[in-house]
């Protein structure tokens, strides 16, 4: 450490006032996880800027004096993204959080980092307008986040990720730069920076202004639920929607485990039966979807639905909704801790990927309920588990990668919306290969020499690579098979 | 045509790296006035090409990049299925890779989205000629940089394209064209932006010559109610129009003068209203042809918050697209030099130091 925390603080205060730099023990106690409680460390001191200026007040001490930087906005984000370096501080954007600018006919909002995502639909909700990204933790979740992390939600199949609905940022680097990457315009001249700069988990810039696209919502949007005996039948009848040439805004599939959960907390009336369940959400004018709802219909009993049920009424639609909404607390509360996958699998996949996982669930001996995205093969496998038992976390980490490799083994991602942070470092050895991971890190020296952003996150260096694939599993073989493993 | 592997492709990128001599990488050889001049050996990706992959309900095709986009949409048509990014055909032979590389895409652009939208993995073959896959084959991806979008609208200039894995979409049930008279371009500009806050089934919005056309897309019922709530006239000719207009082989585009684009904030009003003006992308886009440079047209565009882009014939000898700023410029050469360490993939297409 070339400079003492007091001095840091000295350094601190010339740019910040000094309530907005965070010393106290306590006070830093807050910030020492993020959405992944699992992992914890306390930052040596957090920063609350509140201007751009403030920004890069802040990012020039550090790259003088070689102080990694985590940025970080809701702290909600499920991969680590957000956890302290130890030997850093953690940039918070949460004071940067007002709306700047509306153009309605334009159809563009700027914002600072810090606006909470469900803030920005409601601003401009009374100009019929909304933003569409909205992953479930949209309440609290902030823009800035969203961009870093290249967030999802249940209404990507149609709507997009982040990246989609981004129109241009600004950003500040740490070498003091201040740059545009796109704007209001459609495209940019020269390379694609602000697809880049999407998703990098805060690792090549602080993302300090963000302008969003916004569409205008839709005239009509109709749930539908399909009941299913089999796991198998509810993949296909997704696969025969879209095959039909029906893109819904949102289609999600839950199993027993996780419909049992979610039905004893929220008591949507969900059928506790069922092997597998899907919700299927229609949007466009009221023709379109009257239209739509009609050959879903017809598509879900054609598949073996024994049951479909049309949401009468905006009540109903918000009572289907609010199960799967509440799918992750409803599985915390039969279980002392549950941990969330978050891999990606061609949907023809589903099935397959379905029967192993609860094989797998049989040889680790570990309840696992399955939630996803079913439109675009996002699975959020939940292991439950009991942190208090010794040995269990490991084992469910265990668990967790062993489901990741089946879905890169089908032809899918480690990560399809929460994110690598530090979560996944060690499957990015298995998806990516050296090479792969050199050109990511001659990317990151190109806007962070000094590799003071978000150190140890999201790409792992190759020694990082080489403990990993030494004591791993490889394409599901695990070393030392006749040890057992738990 | 000769197949091509990949194999004799890295040998090429790989004694041209030892050599320090530049390639031209060329797919259809379609696009070839597009960016600056620039000399070298020809790389070509028109004989690696076909279908990797196709699967209609996963919403997936991969692709050698040197597959004519014709052959591309003959196999989606089996399937009812289209490429959303609907990429210009200025001539038959258009390769994917080159509409990757170009980055450009037709008049559906501001309500279907972009080519990076629909960009989900790409196969590169980098300037140290090493083959890297990035992205992949599903919809939602978020391990690692997005290097498969930036290679969008790169023309080549960090990598050759080997393969591409693209997001493709369902055709529309039905599609009409309704045509508005506009005298003025400002009162089309905000008739067009106007509807397209409304939900309405919009897909293209275009102005030129007194006429603003909108093109409506999706289930019959859906744009029969739309249609009426728009109101104007249908234009039987509809489909020819856009082509026309995606492909520049619309009058408007037939002559010699410099062509200009100016990619601007869509609602933008009083664009430089001395010259005649085509309007696409629901005002987003703003094409005007010259007998020379148009600096003015360059000016008006930026404070329209975007910038213009010298697109065909006249002197490509310089700069061509909008400047860079100092921190950016410094950027892409960063960029290249991590990827293309020799300079020897298009160097100097997109600007003379890149």
């Amino acid at each position: 450490m070339t400079v003492n925390t007091q001095s840091l603080i000295k350094l601190f205060r010339s740019v910040l006032p000094a309530k907005s730099v965070i010393s106290d023990r306590a006070a830093l106690r807050v910030y020492e996880c993020d959405g992944l409680s699992a992992y914890r460390q306390v930052p040596r001191l957090v920063v609350l800027p509140d201007s751009i200026a403030q920004v890069q007040g802040i990012m020039a001490v550090c790259q003088e004096h070689a102080i990694p930087i985590v940025g970080r906005g809701g702290g909600t984000g499920l991969s680590g993204g957000a956890l302290p370096h130890q030997d850093g501080i953690v940039l918070s954007l949460a004071k940067m959080n007002r709306v700047l600018e509306i153009n309605r006919l334009g159809r563009t909002a700027r914002v600072q980092p810090g606006v909470r995502n469900l803030a920005i639909s409601e601003a401009v909700k009374s100009l019929g307008l909304y933003f569409a990204p909205d992953p479930s933790s949209q309440i609290a979740c902030t823009i800035g986040g969203n961009v870093a992390e290249n967030a999802g939600g249940v209404h990507c199949l149609k709507y997009g990720l982040t990246l989609h609905n981004i129109l241009g940022l600004k950003v500040a680097t740490m070498e003091g730069d201040l740059v545009d990457l796109g704007g209001e315009s459609l495209d940019s001249p020269g390379f694609n920076l602000l697809s880049l700069m999407i998703g990098s988990e805060g690792m090549l810039g602080i993302v300090v202004e963000v302008t969003v696209k916004l569409l205008p919502i839709p005239k009509s949007a109709k749930v539908i639920m399909g009941v299913f005996d089999s796991v198998q039948c509810a993949g296909d009848s997704v696969a025969a929607i879209i095959g039909q040439g029906i893109i819904p805004a949102g289609i999600e599939m839950m199993d027993n485990p996780a419909i049992r959960a979610a039905e004893d907390f929220v008591k949507a009336g969900y059928p506790v039966d069922a092997q597998a369940m899907l919700l299927c959400e229609l949007d466009g004018t009221h023709e379109e979807v009257d239209d739509q709802i009609r050959l879903v219909r017809e598509i879900l009993s054609a598949n073996g639905a024994v049951e479909s049920r049309l949401a009468r009424n905006e009540e109903e639609k918000a009572l289907f909704w609010s199960g799967r909404k509440a799918a992750f607390p409803a599985v915390g509360r039969i279980s002392p801790d549950y941990y969330c996958i978050d891999g990606t699998i061609p949907r023809k996949s589903i099935g397959e990927v379905l029967t192993e996982i609860y094989r797998l669930s049989e040889q680790y001996q570990l309840r696992v309920a399955n939630v996803f995205h079913a439109g675009d093969g996002n699975l959020h496998p939940l292991i439950l588990y009991d942190a208090n038992l010794p040995g269990e976390f490991e084992k469910t980490e265990e668990l967790g990668s062993r489901i990741l490799e089946l879905c890169i083994r089908v032809g899918g991602t480690i990560t399809g919306e929460h994110g690598v942070g530090v979560e996944k470092i060690g499957e990015m050895c298995i998806q990516f290969n050296d090479a792969e991971r050199n050109q990511f890190h001659a990317v990151r020296k190109c806007f962070d020499p000094g590799q003071l952003l978000n150190p140890g996150k999201a790409i792992p260096t190759l020694a990082r690579c080489a403990e990993h694939n030494a004591m791993h599993v490889h394409r599901g073989e695990l070393p030392f098979p006749e040890l057992e493993r738990f | 045509m000769a197949e091509q592997t990949e194999g004799q492709l890295v040998e090429q990128v790989m004694e041209a790296a030892q050599a320090g001599s530049p390639l031209a990488i060329t797919g259809g050889n379609t696009k070839s006035f597009y960016g600056r001049e620039i000399i070298g050996t020809p790389l070509d990706l028109s004989g690696h090409r076909g279908v990797v992959e196709y699967q209609p309900t996963e919403l997936v095709m991969t692709v050698k990049a040197g597959t004519p986009i014709q052959e591309i949409n003959r196999e989606l048509d089996r399937h009812n299925q289209m490429l959303g990014f609907d990429p210009p055909r200025f001539s038959p032979g258009a390769t994917i890779g080159g509409a990757v590389a170009a980055g450009l895409a037709g008049p559906g652009r501001p309500f279907y989205g972009s080519v990076g939208d629909f960009i989900l993995g790409i196969k590169l073959l980098t300037g140290r000629a090493e083959v890297l896959r990035f992205g992949g084959q599903v919809i939602k991806n978020v391990a690692g940089f997005d290097l498969s979008r930036l290679m969008v609208g790169a023309l080549g200039c960090l990598g050759v394209l080997l393969e591409v894995s693209i997001k493709v979409i369902p055709k529309p049930e039905d599609e009409i064209t309704l045509v508005l008279e506009h005298a003025d371009e400002d009162d089309a500009v905000l008739a067009m932006n106007r509807l397209a806050t409304t939900p309405l089934p919009i897909t293209s919005a275009s102005w030129f010559d007194g006429l603003t056309r909108i093109r409506l897309s999706g289930s019959r019922s859906g744009i029969r109610a739309a249609k009426s709530e728009i109101g104007g006239q249908q234009d039987l000719n509809g489909p020819a129009f856009w082509t026309g207009l995606r492909d520049q082989t619309h009058g408007f585009f037939e002559n010699d003068q410099w062509l200009h684009r100016a990619s601007v904030a869509s609602a933008s009003r009083v664009f430089c209203k001395e010259w005649p003006q085509l309007v696409d992308w629901g005002g987003a886009v703003r094409w005007g042809c010259f007998p020379g440079d148009n600096r003015e047209f360059s000016r008006a565009a930026k404070s329209a918050d975007g910038h213009c882009c010298h697109f065909r014939n006249g002197d490509r000898t310089g700069e061509v697209f909008a400047p860079l700023d100092a921190a950016m410029m410094r950027f892409h050469q960063q960029l290249k030099a991590a990827f293309d360490p020799a300079r020897v993939l298009n160097p100097g297409r997109l600007y003379a130091e890149i």
